[in-house]
């Protein structure tokens, strides 16, 4: 999608941008290098991933990992690191698999 | 009223007056007695400011920076090695519009170490975004310290706001200083409104954020619009400020016997102080001396300066720090104000370094000097050769 940038007479003073939750809008999964692989057989939904996410990029639902929110994890492998029953895998991003 | 006190002292009653909700300090030489007045209104209960005592000016700059952002008014002074370790956060603070007002204790930067006066430091801080503005006099220091804070809180401008004062020259020599009434002074700097306070957390805002190729060159561009603002926020602050004061300052510079002066020296901080004592002495003798002395320095008023000077014959440009590899800052900043046109001689004297006396007779040597100068020319004023 285009975006369209705006002049310098446009923006908000000091670069502030008005209002919060700004990483919702940026998209900062394209910097991923290696992207993890959650195998939901392995998995035992300790959420230890979740709690030690720094991008808060591991979903789940009730209380249960459901995924990996690939548009904001920045690949870094925290999650597989402390995963007690390694269950996530990290691959690289270009030629591995996902 | 008139009392007599030192300049460390006109600073802190300014910020005693001015009453802002934080300050974070950390002591240094020859700044350090404006944190101590401060610290005493505040155990006192004088004055109702957070003081943080931080454990460097890094972290100084940066607490200043966070509660600038929560929306508070902020005030912090430092000197030589202390903004040098401002520096890093002082940028940011100018790009984030952030209206810190500071005191800077002129001293010269190490090494070799050394706690007396030169304006190294704020030659150091020259780029940084920040508005610098000089002092001659405890008096000065006063009545600039309460400008500034008009000048760094107006909407347009919004930028940390520096007030020089020569250390130990200014800041811990004793002189009559008249002070304003403190309801004036609140009345003057009023209310202070921040934008996107970070407390605000029904109106969230984000602050600081990462500025790609895409996006960094068209901020410093707008941070631009803020100096540009200032010049014109500058003069209707000092014009109010004259009327409430009774003291007349009017312009970017004060421009001292300078009408029909064919030898100019241009000069800031407190030596233009002897220099004016030197330009009444040749005065009597019939020699047609003058001097401007530079209060804002950042934005530097290129157009004005040069129209002032463009009826001299020769001018000293005295800048109290080496720019290493070429002459002076403030010869830099004069000469290419005269880009393209006619202008008179100019030699760029550096002086004073590292706290070195400027006596009368110096800055007598350099009218004299001036009598036989060439354009371009660096000379050293009071150096053993």
């Amino acid at each position: 999608m285009a975006v369209e940038l705006k002049s310098w007479r446009e923006l908000p003073i000091g670069g502030v941008i008005p209002g919060g939750a700004t990483p919702e809008l940026n998209k900062t999964g394209s910097w991923r290098a290696r992207r993890p692989i959650w195998d939901p057989e392995k998995c035992i939904h300790c959420l230890q991933c979740w709690l030690h996410c720094p991008d808060d990029s591991i979903l789940i639902r009730e209380q249960k990992v459901t995924g990996v929110d690939y548009d904001h994890c920045k690949g870094c492998g925290v999650c597989a690191a402390v995963c007690p029953v390694d269950a996530i895998e990290m691959v690289p991003e270009r030629g591995g698999a996902g | 009223m008139k009392k007599v006190m030192t300049g460390h002292k006109a600073v802190a009653e300014a910020m005693r007056q001015i009453e802002p909700d934080v300050v974070a300090v950390y002591p240094i030489t020859p700044q350090s007695e404006i944190a101590e007045y401060y610290a005493q209104y505040v155990a006192d209960g004088i004055v109702r400011t957070e003081l943080v005592p931080v454990e460097s000016e890094h972290s100084a700059m940066s607490a200043c920076v966070g509660a600038a952002a929560a929306g508070a008014r902020v005030i912090t002074a430092t000197a030589s090695q202390g903004l040098a370790l401002m520096v890093e956060i002082l940028y940011i603070a100018a790009s984030m519009r952030l209206p810190i007002v500071m005191a800077l204790a002129n001293r010269a930067l190490s090494g070799p170490i050394n706690i007396h006066c030169d304006h190294s430091d704020a030659y150091l801080a020259r780029d940084s975004g920040a508005v610098q503005i000089f002092a001659e006099s405890a008096q000065e220091a006063y009545d600039l310290m309460l400008m500034a804070q008009r000048i760094a809180e107006h909407r347009d401008v919004r930028l940390p706001v520096i007030v020089n004062l020569d250390g130990f020259t200014l800041t811990h020599s004793s002189q009559v200083v008249e002070t304003l009434p403190d309801e004036t002074v609140k009345e003057f700097v009023g209310e202070y409104e921040p934008l996107y306070p970070l407390l605000d957390v029904d109106n969230p805002s984000t602050w600081g954020p990462f500025a790609m190729p895409d996006y960094y060159f068209e901020l410093k561009r707008a941070q631009q619009a803020g100096m540009e603002a200032v010049p014109g926020v500058f003069l209707s602050v000092q014009e109010e400020y004259s009327r409430l004061s009774g003291r007349p300052y009017k312009g970017f510079f004060e421009a001292y016997k300078l009408d029909d002066a064919e030898r100019v020296i241009v000069v800031m901080g407190s030596t233009a102080g002897t220099a004016k004592v030197v330009v009444d002495e040749l005065r009597e003798k019939g020699e047609r001396v003058g001097l401007l002395k530079v209060w804002l320095w950042r934005p530097f008023p290129r157009a004005e300066v040069a129209e002032a000077l463009s009826g001299a014959k020769a001018v000293a440009i005295m800048d109290r720090a080496l720019s290493f590899g070429n002459m002076g800052a403030l010869y830099l900043d004069i000469a290419s104000a005269f880009a393209g046109r006619e202008g008179p001689i100019f030699v760029n004297y550096i002086y004073g370094l590292g706290g070195r006396d400027v006596p009368a007779e110096h800055i007598a040597q350099v009218f004299e000097g001036l009598k036989d100068a060439v354009t371009g020319e660096l000379r050293y004023l009071g150096l053993r050769e």
